[in-house]
């Protein structure tokens, strides 16, 4: 019978008032916990998904809903910008850009976001294709190794995608083609796990094709006519557009392109050489699309993610330029991300404060239960005494038993935040699509560990001290 | 043996008191009596080493335990002194047999089974062998307390009014145990006591 054995029955001597001590400082300990975990995870996944973004250009709105719903897709988007807006961040010749990412959103498949893109967001993410390949034409997709292990999606899927960002079936797009899936990407860790991946053209098709649904039988008509008349003209792109736009603005959309041609003559001229005519005969709807570079001024995207060949003074401008005198919006991810973390900074130090009083109340529960069981166990304290036990025997022994409760109240508290991180792991992945998991372990845990077993330590050194000086004859003889 | 030469307490009110030299050979039984606040209670905790003794020696086998320190006497006082009370304590969240091996531990020595086993059946005691101390009669109590005072074989054994709160059949029993026991390990037994019902079982009295 050592002292940790003796400690241990002591404590089950007295369940109710053990348990009280273990629900308070476990729960102390695990909201405390739970905090460290949630703000670790969310921490993580917003550094990961910067993917070193400078800045995030789209609608006028608020920047952190840009940036949301851009870069972290977990907030609805700030409207379209027209390609012609965009236009100049997509040349590739631009003196400060490296990459502008198009972004295109308001699809979903199954509650997982479609988003229109270029291949570049896999480099910007660090993603690889893990079989399959990369989409390349028009409905071809690849999907995030989240979407796919979760939606249960091999290559060759074919799925309609819906409207909006939430699953509802009558928001389904029933009457385009559908998209079909050429490739998984391995898993990143980043939010393009949770993504579907197709060009930004095929977002266009699907919602042409959306508001001409009631002409459809007419439109497929005109699909094989145009892909002939395509092969002769030699001028794809128009063709392209002409097809799926409707009727009434076609004239009006030709006429602008032709004029954009002319500007960019020499670029495109390049572009249909590369294509080829093997891709001209095939429907449209399958092609390989254009750069976006040189689609059409009123086609639209949602935003464009985008990363400077290098942080100088024209680049720090650019952000208040474009806000100041443009109908876009530019906003930088870290600030918006700082903003951020200050605004839930407020709710997590009142969670910590509560944690906090959780844990004192634990501490001095833990204080009152020891003591007031020093005047009833008075008795057997003398009587270990009378058996041969040192003073500091009883010190330790009610030392042990502060810090037992401390360390039981520690590990259930770990075992609930561990839990309940599961639980809103599970909430947060159906909610914002995002992976959390319950498994990871924080070396603040350790620290929790720590700073549990001293407050067990402190609220038993006085009950401890004072059984150490119980005067056993004093004690003996008023039994 | 136990032997004490003018040992003197004074109580914090001022009030002194001066016992006599006690001399107890190894085997022998002893019955200090005297009425209550003549200080037998104290005279027991200054010889148990429960209290410090202010003045005069005691010596049990060749150990003066007036010059043992804090630590060395509670050892000491674990090993070679079993101690009745007049109503017997034990360590409630334990059961009888926890006890007696904590009892064991305590003064340092291994738990041994064998030996809890075999004084708890002396004492018919085997079948409370796992209750708690709680489950247990006013006299199966004071028996499990001789129990736990020879279990490490003494050389002295102190018994504090021992039979006060027991009826008749109960005194005669635990008295009986107690000379049983004492004589079984050959340790001296120092009976202290107003009860005159033990009178006519000791032939060495003191009174104080």
């Amino acid at each position: 019978m050592n002292t940790f054995q003796l400690s241990w029955k002591n404590l089950r001597y007295k369940p109710l008032s053990t348990l009280l001590i273990l629900v308070l400082f476990s729960l102390g300990v695990g909201l405390i916990s739970l905090l460290l975990l949630v703000e670790n995870q969310l921490r993580e996944n917003f550094e990961k998904n910067l993917a070193g973004v400078n800045l995030v250009v789209g609608a006028k709105g608020s920047p952190l809903q840009l940036i949301l719903s851009s870069m972290y897709h977990i907030d609805a988007p700030t409207g379209n910008i027209n390609l012609k807006e965009a236009r100049p961040f997509l040349n590739p010749k631009h003196p400060f850009i490296d990459q502008a990412i198009p972004i295109s959103l308001g699809d979903n498949h199954k509650g997982y976001r479609l988003v229109g893109t270029s291949q570049d967001i896999l480099k910007l993410y660090k993603a690889q294709v893990a079989s399959g390949k990369v989409w390349e034409r028009n409905f071809e997709v690849n999907i995030g190794a989240s979407v796919a292990k979760e939606l249960n999606m091999k290559i060759g899927d074919e799925f309609k995608s819906s409207h909006g960002f939430v699953d509802e079936v009558d928001m389904k797009h029933d009457h385009t083609q559908a998209f079909k899936v050429v490739g998984i990407l391995a898993p990143t860790g980043s939010v393009i796990d949770q993504l579907l991946l197709t060009t930004t053209q095929s977002f266009w098709l699907v919602h042409e094709h959306g508001e001409e649904e009631h002409q459809e039988d007419e439109g497929e008509e005109d699909h094989e006519h145009e892909a002939d008349h395509d092969h002769d003209a030699d001028k794809g792109h128009s063709d392209e557009d002409h097809d799926h736009e409707k009727d009434k603005h076609s004239e009006h959309e030709h006429d602008d392109h032709d004029h954009e041609d002319g500007e960019h003559e020499h670029h495109d001229h390049e572009e249909h050489d590369h294509e080829g005519d093997e891709h001209h005969h095939e429907a449209a709807l399958n092609a390989i699309p254009k750069p976006l570079f040189e689609e059409n001024d009123s086609a639209e995207i949602t935003s464009l993610l985008i990363k400077f060949k290098a942080l100088n003074f024209q680049t720090l401008n650019m952000q208040r330029n474009i806000n100041e005198n443009t109908d876009l919006q530019a906003a930088t991810p870290a600030i918006e991300i700082a903003r951020l973390y200050t605004l839930m900074g407020t709710g997590e130090q009142v969670l910590r404060l509560l944690a906090a009083v959780i844990i004192f109340v634990a501490g001095l529960s833990i204080f009152i239960s020891l003591y007031s069981s020093l005047k009833e166990r008075k008795y057997e304290l003398a009587l270990m005494r009378v058996m041969g036990a040192a003073q500091t025997k009883l010190f330790f022994l009610l030392i042990t038993e502060g810090l037992l409760l401390a360390l039981m109240g520690f590990v259930i508290g770990t075992i609930l935040s561990h839990l309940g991180m599961q639980l809103l792991a599970s909430f947060m992945k159906d909610t914002y699509r995002y992976s959390f998991t319950a498994f990871q372990f924080l070396p603040q845990e350790w620290f929790l560990l720590i700073g549990g077993l001293l407050f067990g330590f402190i609220a038993a050194v006085i009950p401890a001290v004072q059984a150490s000086r119980t005067d056993i004859s004093e004690t003996l003889t008023q039994g | 043996m136990l032997r004490t030469q003018g040992l003197n307490f004074v109580y914090p009110l001022g009030e002194r008191l001066t016992f006599p030299d006690l001399r107890c050979n190894d085997g022998e039984h002893c019955l200090i009596l005297g009425q209550s606040g003549s200080g037998k209670t104290t005279l027991l905790h200054l010889i148990a080493g429960l209290r410090t003794v202010q003045s005069g020696s005691i010596v049990l086998n060749d150990t003066k335990m007036s010059e043992l320190s804090a630590g060395q006497l509670d050892r000491f006082r674990g090993r070679n002194i079993g101690i009745v009370f007049q109503l017997s304590h034990f360590v409630r969240s334990l059961t009888l047999e926890e006890n007696l091996g904590l009892a064991q531990r305590l003064a340092g020595l291994p738990v041994n089974h064998s030996r809890i086993s075999s004084i708890l059946a002396q004492l018919n005691l085997t079948h409370k062998l796992r209750a708690k101390p709680d489950a247990l009669s006013i006299g199966e109590q004071q028996r499990a307390a001789i129990a736990r005072a020879v279990l490490n074989q003494p050389a002295l054994i102190l018994a504090d009014e021992p039979t006060s709160a027991l009826d008749d059949a109960n005194t005669e029993q635990v008295i009986q145990l107690l000379q049983e026991q004492a004589a079984s390990v050959n340790a001296t037994l120092l009976i202290v006591t107003h009860d005159n019902r033990l009178k006519t079982r000791f032939e060495q009295q003191i009174q104080l």
